[in-house]
């Protein structure tokens, strides 16, 4: 059975199409609306903000999270910035630019309708954060300052020091920690969505797991908002927090959710080089940096091994300022990240088995003095010290690419509902906004723009024009999703076997960075799409789970997650032996230009591919929703 | 490095505790102090037993879930760093390193090193936000902030809730955190209409949850991983002061509500 993927973006020219869909959209009377129980799984920037506005709206709310606290979620890390078309500095920037700035940067792989709408937003939301009271940096004059962010050649990102995301996520969890004092919020904490319910082919429940009690349930409502994140974490090393997951998203996909561009993730050109086999995760240096800092690697493979002091100005090579002179370190993560492969590569890069760049501010410093550096930066620089040992102030970073951010997700159309009616999805989980490659500063914008302005409006809608039956706990369908749950608990806790959750998930990040990484080739994800299978296999042979389920059992929540990564893995391999082109951050070496840059095929490609899940051991089926582009014209993407 | 462990055992809230021994073997002094924690956890799943629970998410101190008491020092030995950003060259080989969690009568044990820290939400809950709900915010620029003013609010707004200030402080006392929040918000223009109705709340829900009272020790400040200044407990109890004397002149006023 084919999904049905209807876009429903609204007729009209584009700067039109939210204002008449809103005003198409039917209403629950105010009074009703307390009779609506909403479920939020996550409360990052898009489920804290849309737990905390559906509740002032009226609607019954319940949000999920598996910190202890819903304000550790992992949006609380995000640094650089947020975007918005406020054209604050003058400098030529509107919402038509923004929209094409977003389009371009996702390489054309993005819905136009969707992007328009949160260039649109984007301004609403720095209004909003300023009136929770979001400290975001300031100029002398008292107005709000702005920094520049890749693939942007204006000046539209608005930041809170290194620590964006923190503030963000506090304006939301303030507003959700209001709502659950007033009683429209009700938070569960330390629990974890396993499953999603669906009854009559609708979403209406989840089951969750009680992490401290173990307990498993079921918990039930009107309508389901899935913002749960990203995941990166498929890869093991990657930036995201330890906990981030692909297990409700995954859970849904399985009960007939379309998975939209598994394989578009983005790797970032600026975190710390791996040190050791020892590495749990991967620390990020915003891409704010590249504001002040110059790219670069020694000219001669024989320097690479000397320390960066003695290579002379003459002997280095700025890279990216060498190949994208309009750009220049500003390029889009995609293209920046790649250059510094290649330049790696080639034999030049530094530090420890040359996987490594310089990010160097010594420029900048003399230009505008330590103070001032320290002044913008001072917490990264902080950071960075304290990881390496070393002082940026005075050696130049050394910086690698690392996984960071997935731009796939659960296929949505304009109102953020999947394919199962009553199943939203926000944030960073759907696919919706970034096509192929995401710009930085955009993910904050998005996670916003759903949480605060879309769903509250587009739930609205699907309650307001939906007839609900009843349901409750004793249904078949309630009962046997409880079931399944407790089976696989059950199952994972039962194999005792000798290997641990992490040596699998190491594996499997390994696979998936080798052959699902930077750099894609039909060759390698074939023989991925065998290892991983096998890794599967052997994982529900061998684990070791000790302890039981009826208590805190931190190593069984990480095998739940790992045992989703290792299906989620094959998937995105498909999606990338599939997607005969390169674009954004999918670049297969089989399609390059001459000068090695991606190179698309819009007249095969041009299509969002939504796999459906097809029952275990069966093969996914595409589809395909095609993108079309009526204000744009595509292009190659240049940044020179 | 070889480090010998002494690591706080707690299988459940009502079950007994006590200190037990583990070998830490080659750790890199690269290594970040949860990562050793990681290195001696696979050994013990290795043998089928249960690792040693503890919180963590970010592993970049700014989720605030990590936290422990090391060596009897909260978040160990490195000043202004949460114990995720501790790293293992700040430890010698050969050392004995005693690890146990959170210890505040507001913060109760869940298992090992996790500890229950609802009650800071709660706190938050009380009061600490402003008012506003979403739609209809006046354009941001409209709101000048004085740059001083923004960077100060930021200064208090960059705790990370980790409750590292309770467990050092001997009264287990809420005051860094909650002076805090207050003065991130009480710092903006934005915070006015709100200021000092929501000292008086965020202050009372510290009582109820059994936080103890400020004797101003100042080690709060010394384990705050993100350097959060003491001076903003004074600005919370002057706050407090003109909030309690408002708010009798109103009920004064008002004849009272009950
Ligand atoms: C280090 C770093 C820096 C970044 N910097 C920037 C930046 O400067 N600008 C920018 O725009 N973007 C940035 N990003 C990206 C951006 O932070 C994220 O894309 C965004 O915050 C995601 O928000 P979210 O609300 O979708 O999900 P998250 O914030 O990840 O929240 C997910 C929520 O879901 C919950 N959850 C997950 N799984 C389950 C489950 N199974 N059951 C119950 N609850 C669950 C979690 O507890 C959490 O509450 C950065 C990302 C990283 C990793
Ligand atoms: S004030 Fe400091 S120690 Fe206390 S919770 Fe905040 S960050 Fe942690
Ligand atoms: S794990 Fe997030 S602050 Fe330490």
């Amino acid at each position: 059975m084919a999904v049905e993927l209807k876009s429903r973006i609204p007729a009209g020219p584009l700067p039109e199409k939210w204002d008449r869909h809103r005003f198409e959209m039917k209403l629950v009377n105010p009074a009703n609306k307390r009779k609506y129980t909403v479920i939020v799984v996550g409360s990052g920037l898009a489920g804290g903000a849309a737990a905390a506005t559906l509740s002032e709206l009226g609607y019954n709310v319940r949000c999920y999270c598996y910190q202890d606290s819903p304000r550790r979620a992992h949006s609380i890390a995000a640094q650089g910035g947020i975007n918005a078309a406020k054209n604050y500095q003058n400098d030529g920037d509107s919402i038509q630019r923004l929209f094409y700035d977003t389009i371009k940067g996702g390489d054309f792989r993005s819905r136009e309708g969707n992007v328009y709408r949160l260039a649109q937003i984007s301004v609403n939301i720095i209004d909003q954060c300023v009136a929770q009271g979001v400290p975001f940096a300031r100029e002398y004059g008292g107005l709000l300052a702005n920094r520049s962010f890749g693939g942007a050649q204006v000046s539209r990102t608005f930041y809170a020091r290194g620590q964006t995301g923190q503030q963000l996520l506090l304006g939301a969890y303030q507003a959700l920690e209001k709502e659950i004092h007033r009683g429209g919020v009700k938070m569960f904490p330390r629990t974890e969505m396993l499953d999603l319910i669906v009854v009559n082919g609708r979403a209406r429940g989840i089951v969750v797991r009680d992490e401290v009690t173990g307990k498993i349930e079921p918990h039930l409502a009107d309508a389901v908002v899935l913002a749960t994140g990203g995941y990166g974490n498929v890869f093991y090393l990657s930036t995201n927090a330890k906990g981030c997951n692909a297990t409700a998203i995954w859970r849904a996909h399985k009960r007939g959710a379309a998975f939209a561009n598994p394989c578009f993730t983005q790797i970032h050109p600026t975190c710390i080089p791996v040190a050791g086999e020892h590495q749990s995760k991967l620390t990020l240096m915003s891409e704010s940096l590249r504001n002040d800092g110059r790219v670069w690697v020694p000219k001669r493979k024989e320097d690479a091994g000397k320390s960066p002091l003695d290579v002379p100005e003459q002997d280095r090579d700025y890279y990216l300022e060498r190949k994208y002179p309009s750009f220049g370190n500003l390029s889009p993560r995609d293209i920046a990240s790649r250059a510094a492969k290649e330049v790696c590569d080639e034999g030049r890069g530094v530090g420890p088995g040359g996987r490594g760049v310089y990010l160097d501010f010594a420029d900048a410093i003399k230009r505008l003095g330590e103070n001032a550096i320290r002044e913008r930066y001072g917490n990264l620089f902080e950071m960075y010290q304290r990881i390496t040992d070393e002082n940026p102030y005075k050696v130049p970073m050394r910086i690698y690419p690392a996984v960071h951010y997935t731009m796939g997700g659960l296929w949505v159309d304009y109102n953020l509902m999947s394919n199962i009616p009553g199943l939203h999805v926000a944030g960073e989980a759907n696919f919706s906004d970034h096509g192929a490659n995401r710009l930085g500063a955009s993910a904050l914008m998005q996670g916003l723009a759903d949480g605060y302005f879309v769903l509250p409006n587009t739930l609205g809608d699907y309650l307001g024009s939906t007839k609900l039956e009843p349901v409750n706990v004793d249904d078949a369908a309630v009962k046997s999703a409880v079931a399944e749950v407790a089976e696989r608990t059950r199952r994972l806790l039962a194999v005792k076997g000798k290997r641990t959750v992490a040596s699998f998930h190491r594996e499997l990040g390994r696979i998936m960075w080798e052959y699902c990484g930077m750099a894609r080739s039909a060759e390698g994800l074939r023989k991925a799409l065998e290892l991983i299978p096998a890794l599967r296999a052997e994982f529900w042979r061998d684990v070791m789970v000790p302890g039981e389920g009826a208590d805190l059992n931190q190593t069984l929540e990480h095998a739940g997650r790992v045992a989703d990564f290792l299906e989620l893995g094959e998937l995105m391999c498909r999606d990338a032996l599939h997607r005969e082109e390169s674009c954004g951050g999918h670049f297969r070496v089989e399609h390059q230009t001459p000068d090695g840059e991606a190179k698309r095929d819009d007249e095969h490609f041009a299509y969002v591919a939504a796999w459906e899940y097809a029952g275990e051991g069966q093969a996914p089926i595409l589809n395909k929703e095609p993108l079309v582009y009526e204000n744009i014209k595509l292009s190659q993407r240049s940044y020179k | 490095m070889q480090l010998t462990l002494k690591v706080w055992r707690q299988p459940g809230p009502n079950a007994e505790g006590g200190l037990q021994e583990y070998q830490a073997t080659d750790i890199s002094p690269d290594m970040s102090f949860l990562e050793m924690l990681d290195v001696v956890n696979e050994k013990l799943i290795e043998r089928g037993e249960v690792p040693i629970a503890f919180d963590h998410d970010c592993r970049e101190g700014i989720c605030g879930s990590c936290g422990m008491m090391i060596n009897g020092v909260a978040h160990g030995p490195m000043k202004g760093t949460a114990t995720c950003q501790l790293h293992m060259r700040s430890f010698k080989d050969g050392d004995t390193v005693v690890i146990e969690p959170w210890r505040a009568r507001a913060f109760p044990v869940i298992k090992d090193l996790v500890v229950n820290r609802g009650a800071l939400d709660r706190i938050v809950a009380a009061g600490g936000y402003i008012s506003v709900s979403t739609g209809g915010a006046k354009d941001a620029n409209s709101i000048p902030v004085p740059k001083v003013d923004a960077d100060r609010s930021m200064d208090a707004a960059a705790c990370i809730g980790c409750g590292a200030c309770v467990a050092a402080c001997p009264n287990g006392s809420a005051s860094l955190f909650t002076s805090a929040k207050l003065s991130h918000l009480g710092l903006l223009p934005q915070g006015q209409p709100e200021r000092y109705r929501r000292a008086l709340k965020m202050v009372a829900q510290m009582d109820i949850e059994s936080f103890g009272g400020c004797t101003l020790f100042g080690e709060c400040q010394e384990a705050c991983p993100k350097e959060i200044s003491i001076d903003f407990i004074s600005r919370m109890n002057r706050d407090f002061l003109v909030a309690s004397v408002r708010a009798q002149a109103d009920s004064a006023r008002s004849g009272g509500d009950g």
